[in-house]
Order: C-alpha cells, then structure tokens, then sequence
C-alpha cells in the first residue's frame, strides 16, 4: 500500500519514488530555494532536504514567501 | 545624515511597503524603486501544489531588509511558530509580529503580542510588533525587547488615515524606539502628517498596490514621507487661535 502523508492539510499518496523531502518537493516542479518545509511540527533545513526521509503518516508543510503588509 | 536606526540596521528611507494585494506582482521592482524603500514586508502561506505561484522573492531585488510578518497567526504560540518558519526560509532574522484572533476589523492581540516579543527578542529575532497604541502594552513590548514599536493609525486596509493620532503621540512621546505608523495610512497627505508628528517611519501596503498607478503612488509617497520627516526636524511653527498677521500691520498708504 503506498504511503500517505498529510501535505500542506490534505492526505496525499505521493509518488512512490518521493522517499524524501527534496525529491517530494522537486516532484512538484517547486524550487527548494524559496521553500521552508516543516515535518511533524519540526523546522527541515534547506540542507537536509535530500536526507530527509518522507514516512507513511507524516504531516508535511511547505511554505513560500508570498505579497503581504 | 538622518538615518533610521532598527536594531542595529541603519536605513535611509522611512518609508516601509508590503508585497500584498498587487494585481500583477511585476510591478513590484517599479514600486520599490520608486518608494527608494530599503523594507519591504512579506508573508508566509502553505504553496498550493495544484496551482504553485511564483515566491515574491523573485519580484523584491536583493539588498532590501525583508520583513515577514506573522499574519494568520490568532496566538503568541502561531506567531513564534511562524517566525521560526520564516528564519528558516535564510533571509534574515527581522520578523514583524502580528497576532490577529478579530476577524472584522483584523485588530491586534496586544496581549499575545506581547509574549510573543519576548520570546521572539530572546532567540535574536529583531522584532517589529504591530499592536494597538496603548502605552503600558508599547511599554512592555519596549521592555521584552522589540526593535520598535508599530502601532496601527486604523485597521488595515482601511485607508482611513492615522485615526489614533493622539494616541500614537503619547508613544512618540514615552517609547525610546522607533514608532513606526502601520496600517490605516490610505494617502500620502496621511504620511506626511504621521512623520511631522514624529513617527520614524510610516508602512503601508494597500495605499499604494491598491491606489490607480502604483509607480507613481509610491514616488508622492516618498516625497510625503521626507516632507514629512524634514517638517518634523525643522520643527512646525506653533498654531495660535487668533490671527497674526504676516505683513507688517503699520505704513499702508494713509493708515
């Protein structure tokens, strides 16, 4: 059965091959420059991306910059 | 030179902008150009990955002190949880708190603010609270250690203009950091007056995205802000109730 995971608030069964943060993101087109993501709760550094393993039931959130005052 | 002093950041204009509500975000390298601004306000949203738009960094040019604020936040706990985010994101440690739980008028929490200033203060954020302009709430916020104070002149968005005039005042008077005019500022004419009463320095976002030519907006309000602020240091001569008269009153003709 293929892992699901809470992304930005909605359960998602990602690609099989998304087994960590980075390759999650860039599975997106999204570039990990502009993005801080967050792994149950837990600050993920830009770094770590890569290292970062993505588990069945995790809850993930990827922020970016956007226009505000 | 007459620089803003955050922190220990010196700036030359005081004249801070957000991002928010553009109806192109393109325009945004005219704008800030135009405002000569060194601030420049963000936000921080979950990217939706059904329809991933562009990050704002790629419209702000780089040398600009970026400012994220901690807008959806409803408590001190969502607000150092945001900040933290924000750091992460490696674009410097100012953070513009803002803890909003009033959904009509978007008023600030000043309680909630407050605790998240200290905590914020104490893991070296440079923390620009937007709050309420009540003095014993700027007081402790100036005591938990923000960089400046940020009270609101009218609820944002509502290009009212610094309704809380009187108030602020008494801000200017008593806070020994920067009083800086957030929210409400709808016209340069309302910048100018916020800056010859002694605010630091004015933020405004809706004024200018919202106003006809956001270009040329921003330029009136960076000659109202130094108009303002060059009002201020010259100080303003004092108002009197009966008239004085400015021509010599004696030598018109048989008088």
């Amino acid at each position: 059965m293929a892992a699901t995971i809470i992304l930005n608030g909605k359960p998602v069964s990602p690609d099989a091959r998304a087994t960590t943060v980075g390759a999650l993101i860039a599975a997106q087109g999204i570039d990990p420059s502009h993005v801080v993501v967050e792994v149950n709760r837990e600050i993920v550094r830009r770094d770590d991306f890569d290292r970062c393993p993505v588990r069945d039931g995790d809850v993930i959130e990827v922020l970016r910059f956007v226009g505000g005052g | 030179m007459d620089e803003l002093i955050i922190g220990t950041t010196a700036v030359r204009s005081r004249l801070i902008t957000g991002s928010g509500k553009y109806r192109d975000d393109r325009l945004i390298p005219a704008v800030l150009a135009a405002a000569e601004c060194d601030i420049i306000t963000v936000a921080l949203r979950r990217i939706d990955f059904d329809r991933p738009a562009e990050s704002i960094l790629n419209h702000i040019p780089k040398g600009k002190v970026l400012l994220p604020n901690t807008s959806g936040a409803r408590n001190a706990e969502e607000a150092i949880r945001s900040a933290h985010l924000s750091r992460a994101m490696g674009c410097g440690d100012w953070i513009k708190i803002e803890v909003i739980n009033d959904q009509k008028y978007l008023l600030p929490d000043n309680s909630e603010t407050i605790k998240a200033t200290e905590a914020l203060a104490k893991e070296g954020f440079v923390v620009l609270p937007y709050m309420y302009p009540d003095l014993i709430a700027a007081r402790r916020m100036a005591d938990a250690g923000a960089a400046a104070i940020m009270p609101l002149g009218a609820p944002i968005g509502t290009n009212r203009g610094v309704l809380t005039k009187d108030f602020i005042s008494i801000l200017i008077d008593e806070i020994r950091l920067p009083v800086i005019v957030d929210a409400g500022i709808g016209r340069p004419s309302h910048a100018a007056a916020a800056m010859e009463m002694g605010a630091a320095a004015v933020l405004l976002n809706t004024a200018i995205a919202a106003s006809d030519d956001p270009v040329a907006m921003a330029r009136a309000f960076k000659l109202a802000v130094e108009a303002g602020r060059t009002a201020y240091l010259a100080g303003c001569a004092p108002t009197s109730n009966e008239a004085r008269a400015s021509s010599p009153l004696t030598g018109f003709l048989d008088t």
